[in-house]
Order: structure tokens, then sequence, then C-alpha cells
């Protein structure tokens, strides 16, 4: 197994905040806007970016959740193991709100199949839009696009991207692992 | 751990602490799921599922039958007073006609204690005991120490004492398997004639006396007098019964402290607990009720993704 840095801390950093002015460009102060990250990995940098936009360009109030999409998973009993939830934490309805859903790594767009179906259980919301950090190119099984990208990735089936976070894993780094 | 160790759900003597633990962090979330404006996830889509009773139930079958549709599965009921049975058809064969309906999953509740366990060695679904005679009611007694736990943040380490009808109850048994696997503390109170002989071997107390036991304990749950269980007297009269073994205000309030009261239902109001009582603060009923659901909704789930 062997593994190749995609992208680094500073890197990481650059893009959050340019994904964060893009997010302002659309949504100004979030005034109809929600933004919800997918368990259990979209949840880092759904907070990060939380976290830039407050305290980087003093965006007062977004509403934000966290969405778990397991029950809503199209490989239910498909798979050997049992999938495990992650908890919902959305005290909001998302009726007629703009809805911007943050994931780590956008690769066959099942997640986000399931995610779509799940939001709608929160209300009908105006529209979605999708954030991801990496964009696993020409690998879609759904015709699913993100609205805004962190960085394209050609990847093959057999490599893995792996998205490190300090909270969690102690580092900003993106790799790209081949098995 | 984020796998049952059991294909089926036959008592909780058959599961294993990480199997509770598991189910109870799965309910967590399903109870989230209820409190959304659209309760239901599509998980079981492609599952059938048959609710056989073949003893009278209202609260269990509706919760099965809820939780069940919250989780998107097909749903037939069969209630064996209007049924073949009737006619002299065997367990195995009225359950293998359903099964050639295909469907995935049986909830039976049955009169006779091991009826699931016999049933799961004969047919292919997988069965969740929803009451077997007086041996076991599996997700009651989840769904109790679930209850337990939502009020007092944990079950380990709490007494509990159980008292009325135990000798009938499979809501005792499964509780106090349940209860110890959770590392709680567990006494019976009731009267000798309904305290089964040698209880104790199961590791837990026996109090005859219903003011002692509830000093003692941080948690009562009041179970019904079974008469339909009954073949003879166990005690003279219910007045009787219900001065010494039933719960009322005046009895609660001369506690030292608040205690945590909780019953399976269904509530004799007046008998083995007086309304003041059912209805106050201290009582759980309702939640346990509401709890139901979030269990036996994780319970299926948790089983219907072992059906390959």
């Amino acid at each position: 197994m062997s593994q190749k840095v995609l992208l680094s801390s500073r890197e990481i950093d650059i893009i959050l905040h340019r994904l964060a002015c893009q997010l302002l460009e659309n949504h100004l102060d979030f005034s109809n806007s929600v933004m919800i990250g997918l368990q259990p990995r979209g949840t880092f940098l759904a907070k990060r970016l939380l976290g830039v936009l407050q305290n980087d360009y003093k965006v007062r109030h977004i509403p934000f959740g966290l969405l778990d999409i397991t029950f809503y998973r199209d490989d239910f009993r498909r798979g050997d193991k049992t999938l495990a939830a992650s908890s919902t934490q959305i005290d909001f309805l998302v009726e007629g709100k703009r809805v911007v859903l943050v994931d780590d790594v956008l690769y066959t767009g099942r997640s986000i199949r399931a995610a779509l179906t799940a939001l709608q259980s929160f209300g009908r919301p105006g529209e979605i839009e999708l954030l991801t950090l990496i964009d696993r190119r020409f690998s879609r099984h759904l015709p699913i696009q993100p609205d805004y990208r962190g960085r394209q990735v050609d990847a093959i089936k057999e490599e893995r991207v792996k998205v490190c976070w300090k909270e969690n894993e102690g580092e900003d780094t993106v790799y790209l692992v081949s098995q | 751990m984020s796998e049952l160790s059991v294909r089926h759900l036959l008592g909780i003597k058959y599961l294993k602490r990480s199997d509770l633990d598991l189910i109870f962090e799965t309910a967590d979330h399903f109870k989230e799921v209820l409190a959304r404006p659209i309760k239901k996830v599509p998980s079981l889509r492609d599952l059938t599922i048959a609710n056989i009773f073949f003893e009278n139930s209202t609260r269990t079958r509706l919760s099965f039958e809820l939780a069940e549709k919250r989780l998107s599965a097909d749903v037939i009921n069969f209630s064996a007073a209007q049924s073949s049975v009737r006619k002299g058809e065997t367990l195995i064969d009225t359950v293998n006609n359903i099964l050639s309906m295909k469907v995935d999953m049986v909830v039976m509740r049955h009169p006779n204690p091991g009826a699931g366990i016999f049933l799961s060695n004969h047919v292919k679904a997988s069965i969740v005991n929803a009451g077997d005679g007086a041996h076991e009611h599996p997700t009651q007694a989840l769904l109790d120490a679930y209850s337990i736990r939502e009020r007092l943040g944990e079950v380990g380490g709490k007494k509990v004492v159980i008292v009325g009808d135990i000798l009938h109850s499979r809501v005792a048994l499964s509780n106090i398997f349940t209860l110890q696997m959770l590392g709680a503390e567990v006494k019976v109170c009731g009267p000798r004639t309904l305290i089964p002989k040698y209880v104790e071997s199961l590791g837990i107390g026996v109090e005859y006396d219903l003011k002692r036991a509830l000093q003692w304990c941080d948690v009562a749950n009041m179970l019904r007098i079974q008469n339909e269980r009954m073949d003879m007297s166990y005690f003279p009269t219910t007045r009787e019964y219900t001065r010494q073994f039933g719960i009322n205000k005046a009895l609660l309030d001369s506690l030292e402290r608040e205690i945590v009261i909780m019953h399976p239902g269904p509530i004799n109001r007046g008998v083995e607990i007086t309304s003041d009582v059912a209805d106050s603060s201290q009582s759980i009923i309702l939640n346990q009720v509401e709890n139901g659901v979030a269990i036996r909704m994780a319970v299926i789930y948790l089983l219907a993704s072992k059906i390959k």
C-alpha cells in the first residue's frame, strides 16, 4: 500500500477560503440558506467552512445541521456488514430554504442520492446545492455533480482518497492511497 | 460492534451485552427519526413482515406495526381468533403458508413458552418473539431498560424492583435478564404464591414487603395480575392484594427519595397502581410506550440487515 499527498494543509486552507467566498457570492448573508454536513466524514469539512464563514467573513448566523443518511442508503442488506448509523442533528425545517449539502469526497454519487431523499423528511427545500472538497470525476454511478468543488481528482477504482482533519486525525492532508 | 450476534430475537437470554448496546444506540437514531416531520425511512422497502398473534395484544401489536411501517416494510397482520388455527392447522403449517407468500420476517406472540424457538428451527424467516407464554417478552424488556437509561442516565448500578405477578410474567423474566446484563441490581416483590420457586437462582433478591422493596429501589416496575393465566386462586381477594402490593400516592410520598415508576401495561387502575401514581411525574409509563416504537424499529432494522 502506498500513498501520495493530494492536498497539503496549506492548500486545504486556501481551498476552504475559496469555497467560503464562492458560497458568500451566492448566498450573501445566508438569511434564507442553511448548511448541512453529511455524517460521518462530511461534518469535519462543514464545521471548518462554518468557522471560516463566521470568523473570517463575519457571517453572523448560518443555520447548521448534520445529516445521517444510513437509513436511506441503497445498499442495505447488500453488503456483508450491518450499516452503522450516526446521529442526525437538524433542529430547523428546510422548507423553502436554499440548502448547501457538504461532503468531503464525491465518488459514485450514491450517498448524495440518499441525502437528497433524507432531506425530504425535513420539508421541501427551495433548492439544494452540493459542495465537496474532492470530486473524483469519471466515477459517477448517478447524474450528480457538485456546485462547489475543492479539487478534481482522477483516481481509479482500486485507489482510495483519504481526507484527514486536524481535529480527528491530527493533520489537514488529503492522500491518494493505492491498495 | 455494528451487528447483532443473532438472526432471531427469541429472548434476552440469547443476546450478548454488545447486542443490547447496539440496539439502544440504533434506537437513539430512530427516536430522532420519529421526531421529524416525516417519520419514515425507506430502509426496509423491499421486505415483508407478518405479525402473527395467537394471543390478544393491543399495545405490542400496534407498536410493532407502526415500527414496521416507519421502516417502510410491507405488513400483514394475522390474529388467531379469525384464522384456520381454529380449524386444526399446526403452527408450522400456518407459518409456512404465510411464508410461501414471500414473507421475510415473522413477529409472533404465542401462549406457549418456546413457540418462537421451535418456529425458528423449522422455518426460514427471521423470528421476533413478541411474547411466548410466561417465558420471554424481549422487546418489552429492551424498551423498559431503554426508558430507565433515558430517565436515569444509565442502567448499570441502579436498583430495580419488579412488583406483582412474577410467576405468570414473561415481562419479569426478560427484564431480569436484561437488567442483570446491564449491571443493575434486581429484586422481585409479590405474594409468596406469585413468586416462582427457586427464583433466587437467577441471582436476584426476593422481598415480600412492598414498602421495604420500594425503600431499597431506584425504579419500581409494577406488573399486572394476569387473571387470564391463573388456573387457581393465588390470593384471597383483589382488595387484599391491593392493600399489600398496590402502590398509592401516600406510599410513594412516604419514601425518602423519588423513585421512578414503570408499568408495561395494560394498567388495572386501582389494583396494582392508583391513578394519581400512574399519572404522576415520577411515572414513565407513557415514555415506555413511546420508546417501544424506536426499540422495535431498531430490533427489526438490525435483524433485517442479516436477511440476505
